[in-house]
C-alpha cells in the first residue's frame, strides 16, 4: 500500500490518538472517554509495525514510534493512591513479610541486642567504658540529659518544642534506619556494622545512666517508644541483611535477579519499619517526656512490646480476599 | 516474522530495545555518567535553594525549628522519589532530558523509585558517588547500584520526529538497480538533508550520484527527485 494511501486511511485514528495523549498528559481524565485509548493504543501499535515492515518513510515511522512511545507512558502509568497502599502494607504485607523471613530478621536483632546487652553489663559495672565509644563532652550531654533534678528529662528544650523534637527523632531515626538498609546491600557488611554499632552506643548509655543513679529518669522515658524504634532499627537491619544474603547465597538465581527478588521484601519491611519509627517518634515526643507516674510508664511499655509481639505474630493472616 | 531491522543490529551503542505487549519494539538510549552527573550537580543546587526557602521558617521558633527539620528530613531523603513518581525525573534530569523507567521501558513506579533512592547512600560511598560511578561504568547500561537492584534504567528522551513535508515534484524513478536498503538510504537523506551543511549534503549525495556522473548541487537535487518518486511508489517499485 502506498504511503500517502496509508496515511490518508489512518489519519483519523492518529489525530483521535494525539487529543486523548494530549489529555492524559495533562491528567484531564475522562472516563467514558479514556475507555477507547486500549484499543487505539494497540492499533497505533499496529500502524508503527506496518509502516517499518513496508519501509515508509523514516519521517512517519519516528513520528508513530514517538506517538507509541507516549501512549505506552501513559498506558502503564503506575497509580499512587498512598493511602491504601499504607493500609494494605500494615495490615498484611508487612506482618508477612516479617514472618516469611523470620532468619535474617532474628539475625539482625541479634546483632543489636546482645552487643546492647553486654554492653549495657560491662558500662554498669565500670563507669569508664563508655568513653570508649564518646568523649567526655558527649557523655557530660548524656549525663546532663536525663539528671533527675531536671524538669523535663529526655530533653535538650522546654517541653513546649514537642513538634521540634517530633521531627528530630523522625530525621535522626529513620535515617539510621535508611542507612542500615542501604548498607546491607555491600554484602549485608554497612547493616552489621550500623546494627552492631547502635547496639553498643545505646547499651553503653543505659549502662552508664543506670550506674551514675540517673536510671529512674532513663528507664521511664524510654520505655514508651523502646518497643517500636528498637525493632524498627532491627528490622531495617534485617531488611539489609536480605539483600546482603541474595549476594551471599543466591540460591539458584544468578546473583542480580536474587537481589531483585530479595529487594522487594526488604522495601516492604522497610516501608513497614519506617511507619513504625514514625509511631515511636510521635509517642518519644509526646508521650515519654510527659509527667505520668513511672508505674504507668512502665506499663505503656510492656503493652507495646505485647502489642508488637502480637501483631508480629498474628496480622495478616488468613486469605488475601477477606 | 518481520522486525525492525536495529534489533539485529550489534549493541555497539546505549540503544537497547524491550518489547512491548504489543509485540512492538521501544528503543531506548541510556544515559551515561556525564549527563548523570550534571543532574546530580543541578538537583544538588535545586536542594540548596528548598532549604534557603525553610529559612522563614526558623522566625516561627520551635513550632518553625519542627517543621523545617521534617521538611528537611523529606528533602533529604523523598525529593527524588517525588519527582521520579510525579514526573519521570527529578527537575536536574529533566533539564538533561533524562527520565528515569523501569527497565521494561514502563514509566518508574514508587517502589522502584524508592529503592533506588535509598540505595543512593550506597552508591555515594565512599565519597561523591565513587562506588556508583565505579558499579555504572562496570555496567553497559550505566546502572548503579541503587538501578541494579530496583530493575531501573536512566534514559534520555526521544529527540521530536522531523517530517518532511509532501514532495512538491513530481519525481525521477531511481535506477532499477537500486535495492531497498538503497532505497531507504534515499528516503533518510531526504528527511535529514535539511539538518545538514551543505557541503556534507554534496558529499553525501555523491555516493550515490557520482557514478552517475553528477556532482556538486545537482546530487542532492537529485537524490530528492528519487525521493520524491520513491514515495509514490511500493517499496517493491509498482506504481500504487
Amino acid at each position: 500500500m502506498r504511503q500517502q494511501r496509508f496515511e490518508h486511511q489512518h489519519t483519523a485514528d492518529w489525530t483521535r490518538y494525539r487529543a486523548l495523549l494530549e489529555q492524559l498528559e495533562q491528567r484531564r481524565r475522562r472516563g467514558a472517554e479514556l475507555a477507547e485509548f486500549p484499543g487505539l493504543h494497540r492499533r497505533l501499535c499496529a500502524h508503527y509495525a506496518l509502516a517499518q515492515t513496508r519501509g515508509y518513510t523514516p519521517g512517519l515511522i519516528a513520528e508513530l514510534e514517538q506517538l507509541v512511545r507516549r501512549g505506552h507512558a501513559q498506558l502503564h502509568h503506575p497509580r499512587l493512591r498512598l493511602g491504601p497502599r499504607a493500609l494494605r502494607l500494615m495490615a498484611r504485607d508487612f506482618p508477612r513479610a516479617l514472618r516469611r523471613h523470620a532468619a535474617p530478621l532474628w539475625l539482625a536483632a541479634a546483632l543489636l541486642f546482645v552487643p546492647m546487652a553486654a554492653m549495657a553489663l560491662g558500662a554498669y559495672h565500670d563507669p569508664g567504658l563508655i568513653l570508649t565509644l564518646i568523649d567526655a563532652e558527649q557523655l557530660a550531654e548524656l549525663e546532663a540529659l536525663y539528671d533527675p533534678t531536671r524538669d523535663h528529662p529526655g530533653q535538650v528544650r522546654p517541653a513546649d518544642s514537642d513538634l521540634a523534637m517530633f521531627s528530630f527523632y523522625v530525621r535522626n531515626n529513620v535515617g539510621i534506619g535508611f542507612r542500615s538498609f542501604a548498607g546491607g546491600v555491600l554484602f549485608g557488611i554497612g547493616s552489621v556494622v550500623i546494627l552492631v554499632f547502635n547496639g553498643l552506643f545505646i547499651g553503653a548509655a543505659a549502662g552508664h545512666l543506670s550506674a551514675i543513679g540517673h536510671g529512674i529518669t532513663f528507664w521511664p522515658f524510654v520505655s514508651g517508644h523502646a518497643p517500636f524504634e528498637l525493632s524498627a532499627i532491627a528490622i531495617c537491619g534485617g531488611a539489609g541483611l536480605l539483600l546482603g544474603k541474595a549476594l551471599f547465597a543466591p540460591g539458584r538465581l544468578p546473583r542480580l535477579a536474587a537481589l531483585r527478588v530479595n529487594a522487594r521484601d526488604a522495601l516492604v519491611l522497610v516501608a513497614g519499619a519506617a511507619l513504625m519509627l514514625l509511631g515511636a517518634a510521635l509517642i518519644e515526643a509526646f508521650w515519654s517526656a510527659g509527667a505520668a507516674p513511672v508505674a504507668v510508664k512502665y506499663a505503656v511499655g510492656a503493652a507495646g512490646w505485647t502489642l508488637l509481639a502480637l501483631y508480629i505474630a498474628l496480622a495478616g493472616r488468613g486469605d488475601d480476599a477477606s | 516474522m518481520n522486525r525492525h531491522p536495529r534489533e539485529h543490529a550489534e549493541p555497539i551503542d546505549t540503544l537497547r530495545l524491550r518489547e512491548t505487549p504489543e509485540g512492538i519494539d521501544l528503543g531506548l538510549r541510556v544515559a551515561g555518567p556525564v549527563p548523570r552527573a550534571l543532574a546530580l550537580a543541578l538537583d544538588f543546587l535545586i536542594r540548596g535553594g528548598l532549604y534557603l526557602l525553610l529559612l522563614p521558617l526558623l522566625a516561627l521558633a520551635d513550632l518553625g525549628i519542627g517543621l523545617a527539620l521534617l521538611a528537611i528530613f523529606a528533602i533529604e531523603w523523598f525529593y527524588p522519589v517525588v519527582f521520579e513518581v510525579w514526573r519521570g525525573a527529578t527537575p536536574g534530569k529533566r533539564a538533561l532530558g533524562l527520565r528515569v523507567v523501569h527497565e521494561d521501558a514502563t514509566p518508574v513506579g514508587l517502589p522502584a523509585s524508592t529503592l533506588r533512592n535509598l540505595l543512593r547512600t550506597v552508591d555515594f560511598l565512599p565519597a561523591g558517588y565513587a562506588l556508583g560511578l565505579a558499579v555504572s561504568l562496570a555496567d553497559r547500561d550505566f546502572r548503579r547500584i541503587g538501578d541494579l537492584a530496583a530493575a531501573t534504567l536512566v534514559v534520555h528522551d526521544e529527540r521530536p520526529a522531523t517530517r518532511r513535508g509532501p514532495a512538491s515534484t513530481a519525481g525521477q524513478r531511481p535506477p532499477p538497480e537500486f535495492d531497498a536498503a538503497t532505497r531507504a538510504a534515499i528516503l533518510a537523506f531526504a528527511e535529514r538533508a535539511p539538518a545538514l551543511a551543505d557541503a556534507r549534503r554534496i558529499e553525501l549525495a555523491e555516493v550515490l550520484t557520482a557514478p552517475r556522473g553528477v556532482r556538486g548541487t545537482a546530487a542532492p537535487a537529485l537524490i530528492a527527485d528519487w525521493a520524491a518518486w520513491i514515495d509514490r511508489v511500493t517499496p517493491d517499485g509498482r506504481a500504487a
